[in-house]
């Protein structure tokens, strides 16, 4: 069975899944038997029952010629539906060779086509459809025959969108290169690729088509006497609404119904085609959530260090319900100006240690520690707990500067007034104050006309500068710690070195202390006092930086890590060193001082024996 | 890279001037564009249809002679581009010609019904953006992360149906609750401030629903991105992060959404005029349509095509001041 396969089978047993077969049948069966089974009862005319209320004969009552209501809903099915159905299968068709046509013929008459396309979006369909009936005049065949030609611009805009997308890649341009006539890469490699969005679409489209219909009908620019669909019985019975409310209500529930059906449809679609990216997590994990997960022990807390923290532990919810850790327990302190570097791979959890400590960290994680103290005062552990709440100690000692300064800015809002905010929350400040005194931290950040600078969107900035504001914006405290989170990993190389001199200087002045969190163990070692070294969530190694320039690491993960910096005397025209994804360090955690590096057959495959001999040296 | 960028794009700025006039110069250019696309489909409109529109003047008993005499005086005996001139000529200078069945003016039935549709159409958008911009972000807010399962699918299911929900269909239920049954307010036309209610929300519920929801949805995306996480460093309250911080991000898809509900919403006149005989353009255009009144459909076809494609100059021109750089991107 394939992945496909699985998949649409597991949307169909879903509880929306069953809802939508079973309304899809329903309308189907209405629609092909009920003309057949009810057609003449409905069509009969009892002048002895006008109007009359609901009653064990007429369940819904009857209509203003005597006719059954219910029974006329039920017949009207037919038309409503095939009608929908035969409109958005023209106007689909249509669509789709108009949204694929530019693409095939190019240049000029393609442009020419999209521009059509583009104009004919601007009007909403429905008033396309009656300015058309308008031409074709008032039947049911008019009415379809407009509806189609209306959803024919939205339709080709969306094939046209999603055909363009497919058109630049690879696999499209090889195709084109070898020389394939165009209109044939559109149908054997660009079709199939957008085909599964269409469909959802086409599912929603009938909806609309059906809608659009009933209010044709309803407007009376639809089917006309003796035919009826929902919309013209809703035209007939809303005139007596105050007599028979039933004659609208029962066609108008109808019409909400199938609609609803063909919405149902497009969503189920949607579910069983397109893998979803999206994991719910169990209630019973979403409830564990709220405990914390390590007993509180804080008796262990340093209290003079700026902070200290007892086995943190930080875990997801995983695929199989299982929490999958991500952090495992972890202490260490920072002391009152020290800068302490932490290094690791991707994926060691040196980010995610920084996030919960700076208690940035969001559900579905969930954080918690035996004890955490920040300059001098207890710190919770939990995820949420200081998420969004006013809070002027950390606003003001705490410090943050984020990885990716291109995302880590509104865009929405300038550059200064972002700088400023700290003043206004946490330093009761004026708006004029904190604006003031972010253009003097801006300058103080190096930012050149700081005053200019101030009114600017992130977009204007360049990315250093960017860093730089964020840099400035935890300076409007007086922050005895900043949480630097790879702050120079997005930026150029020569950008990188002005950022590094800025936090130094930071620490110089004003004795702030300094986490920096990077993968790139030559920025670690000429900045940082400390390093904290990292793997699979564990913090494997602390040594002081000196040591580790000196290549006294004990973890043979640490110095397997630092066997991977390229130096002076590296030999050119070799490949670089690195490690391998499946080697395992997690043991060498217990031995640290028996195992040595040229003893991990791992490490010996991937660096060969000298390698590690001058490492460990 | 970043800085390369930055500089490419500052020197390209250079070379092709303000990017927000070029911006704003091709959008006009677009919008005339479209107006002339408009104009000349009205007026091919009466040249497609099937029958004699000298004759739907003159009356189904008129004698030949008087079709005739009716035919020259309208112009139908001309080239058809002298007549398309003639017919931009009119729509130049306001003279649409005059109706077939109330031998007035038809600019004159324009001006008296258009405030009316307008009216409601404005009311509408006003409702739809006042309820569903606080309502998204308050269910945003409470289901981010997934939280609150059981509050999203209630949301979901609850605000899918409502939006499936047209307008004629709210309208006749409204009527049928608050009207019929417990008689509250007026079943139709348009006097004080209660005979507006129930139009108003007839036209609003469906398209309050779709945006609440993709507000929702935007509120989720705006949520996870990176500079929300920098403004929650700060520790504000919740209450200032979303107001300062995450509502400016959601403008700018709001907005385009907006733009294309708004138009919709236009159409939606139409029918909700029908059904609470509201004296607008949407209850006339039905019974000139089907009177064969052909310079009074051509007309209003223009009106509302016309309202539409100055929706969404207005809404692009907003857009490029809330958020500049969609100006820049597309420029």
């Amino acid at each position: 069975m394939s992945r496909t396969t699985r998949r649409v089978l597991a949307v169909l047993r879903s509880p929306v899944g069953i809802l939508a077969v079973v309304a899809c049948l329903t309308l189907a069966f209405l629609a092909i038997f009920a003309p057949i089974v009810w057609g003449a009862a409905a069509a009969v005319t009892d002048t002895e029952q006008l109007s009359q209320p609901p009653s064990a004969e007429h369940v819904f009552g009857t209509d203003g010629s005597g006719r059954d209501i219910l029974l006329r809903t039920l017949v009207a099915t037919r038309l409503s539906v095939v009608m929908a159905l035969t409109a958005t299968l023209a106007g689909v068709v249509c669509g789709v060779v108009l949204g694929l046509l530019p693409l095939m013929l190019g240049g000029r008459a393609g442009r020419l086509i999209v521009a059509a396309i583009n104009i004919g979006v601007a009007f909403p369909s429905l008033l396309l459809a009656i300015a058309f009936s308008v031409i074709l005049g008032q039947s049911g065949t008019a009415a379809t025959l407009a509806i189609a030609i209306a959803m024919i611009p939205s339709y080709g805009r969306l094939t046209h969108n999603l055909a363009a997308s497919v058109w630049g890649r690879d696999f499209v341009s090889a195709a084109r290169v070898l020389g394939v006539p165009d209109w044939r890469t559109v149908l054997r490699h660009v079709l199939p690729n957008v085909r599964d969005p269409l469909l959802v679409n086409a599912a929603i489209t009938a909806g609309t088509a059906l809608l659009a219909f009933a209010g044709l009908s309803f407007l009376g620019l639809g089917i006309q006497v003796p035919e009826y669909d929902w919309g013209r019985m809703l035209n007939e019975g809303v005139t007596r609404i105050f007599v028979t409310p039933a004659a609208a209500l029962v066609p108008g529930a109808a019409i909400i119904l199938a609609g609803l059906t063909f919405v149902l449809l497009g969503e189920v679609l949607g579910q069983a085609l397109t893998p979803s990216t999206r994991r719910r997590v169990p209630r019973a994990m979403r409830r564990a959530q709220r405990t914390s997960e390590a007993p509180a022990d804080a008796t262990a807390v340093d209290e003079d260090a700026v902070l200290s923290v007892r086995d943190l532990h930080v875990s997801a919810p995983g695929a199989d319900g299982q929490w999958q850790p991500l952090v495992h327990g972890i202490s260490f302190d920072v002391a009152r100006g020290e800068i302490v570097g932490v290094v690791g791979e991707s994926g060691s959890g040196k980010s995610v240690t920084l996030m919960a400590i700076a208690g940035l960290l969001d559900a579905p994680l969930r954080v918690g520690a035996a004890g955490a103290r920040f300059d001098g005062e207890p710190l919770a552990m939990t995820t949420d707990a200081r998420a969004s709440s006013v809070d002027h100690r950390l606003g003001q000692r705490l410090a943050i500067v984020f990885q990716d300064p291109m995302s880590s800015l509104n865009p929405a809002l300038s550059v200064g007034s972002q700088v400023a905010e700290p003043g206004i929350l946490h330093l009761g400040m004026s708006r004029s104050e904190a604006k003031a005194a972010a253009i003097e931290r801006l300058r103080a950040v190096r930012i050149p006309d700081a005053e200019r600078r101030y009114g600017q969107y992130p977009h204007e900035y360049s990315g250093g500068m960017r860093q730089r504001a964020m840099i400035a914006t935890g300076l409007m405290g007086t922050p005895a710690l900043i949480l630097a989170d790879e702050p120079t990993t997005a930026l150029d190389v020569t950008v990188q070195a002005e950022i590094l001199a800025q936090l130094r200087q930071v620490n110089e002045e004003h004795g702030t202390s300094i986490v920096l969190v990077s993968h790139d163990i030559a920025v670690v070692t000429s900045l940082c006092s400390r390093v904290l070294v990292m793997y699979r969530g564990r913090l494997v190694e602390d040594v002081r930086s000196s040591d580790l320039k000196a290549g006294r690491a004990t973890h043979p993960y640490t110095r397997a890590l630092l066997a991977t910096v390229p130096t002076m005397s590296t030999p050119r025209g070799e490949p670089m060193a690195s490690i391998p994804d499946d080697a395992d360090f997690t043991a060498g955690a217990a031995e640290v001082e028996v195992v040595r590096a040229a003893d991990d057959p791992a490490l010996v495959e991937t660096f060969g024996e000298t390698a590690l001999a001058e490492g460990a040296s | 890279m970043a800085s390369t960028t930055t500089v490419l794009a500052l020197a390209a700025q250079q070379r092709r001037g303000n990017p927000w006039l070029r911006y704003l110069g091709r959008r006009a250019m677009y919008f005339v564009a479209s107006l002339v696309v408009l104009v000349t489909l009205a007026f091919l409109l009466v040249q497609l249809i099937p029958g004699d529109p000298a004759r739907a003047s003159a009356g189904e008993l008129a004698t030949p002679e008087a079709v005739e005499a009716r035919r020259i005086e309208l112009g139908l005996d001309q080239p058809l581009v002298v007549q398309y001139l003639r017919f931009w000529g009119g729509v130049l200078t306001g003279n649409l010609g005059d109706s077939f069945t109330s031998r007035t003016p038809v600019i004159d039935v324009l001006t008296t019904r258009a405030p009316a549709t307008l009216e409601l159409a404005l009311l509408a958008v006003a409702v739809v953006l006042v309820v569903a911009i606080p309502v998204g972000l308050a269910f945003g807010a409470l289901t981010r992360g997934q939280r609150r399962p059981g509050t999203e699918a209630g949301f979901t299911s609850i605000s899918a149906v409502v939006a499936v929900i047209p307008e004629f269909l709210a309208g006749i239920v409204l009527v049928y609750l608050f009207a019929v049954n417990v008689q509250w307010l007026p079943v139709a036309g348009r006097s004080d401030a209660a005979s507006y209610v129930l139009p108003v929300i007839a036209l609003a519920l469906g398209p309050t629903a779709a945006l609440t929801r993709i507000v929702r949805a935007e509120t989720h995306t705006v949520l996870e991105q990176d500079y929300i996480r920098t403004a929650r460093s700060r520790r504000m309250s919740a209450a200032r992060l979303y107001r300062r911080h995450v509502l400016p991000n959601l403008l700018t898809s709001t907005l385009t959404i907006s733009g294309l509900l708004l138009g919709g919403m236009i159409a939606g006149t139409v029918l909700v005029e029908n059904i609470f005989a509201w004296p607008g353009l949407g209850s006339t255009i039905v019974s000139s349509i089907q009177g064969q009144d052909f310079p009074l459909v051509q007309a209003i076809i223009l009106f509302y095509g016309a309202a539409v494609l100055l929706i969404n100059l207005v809404v692009d021109v907003i857009l490029i001041v809330v958020d500049p750089r969609t100006a820049l991107d597309a420029a």
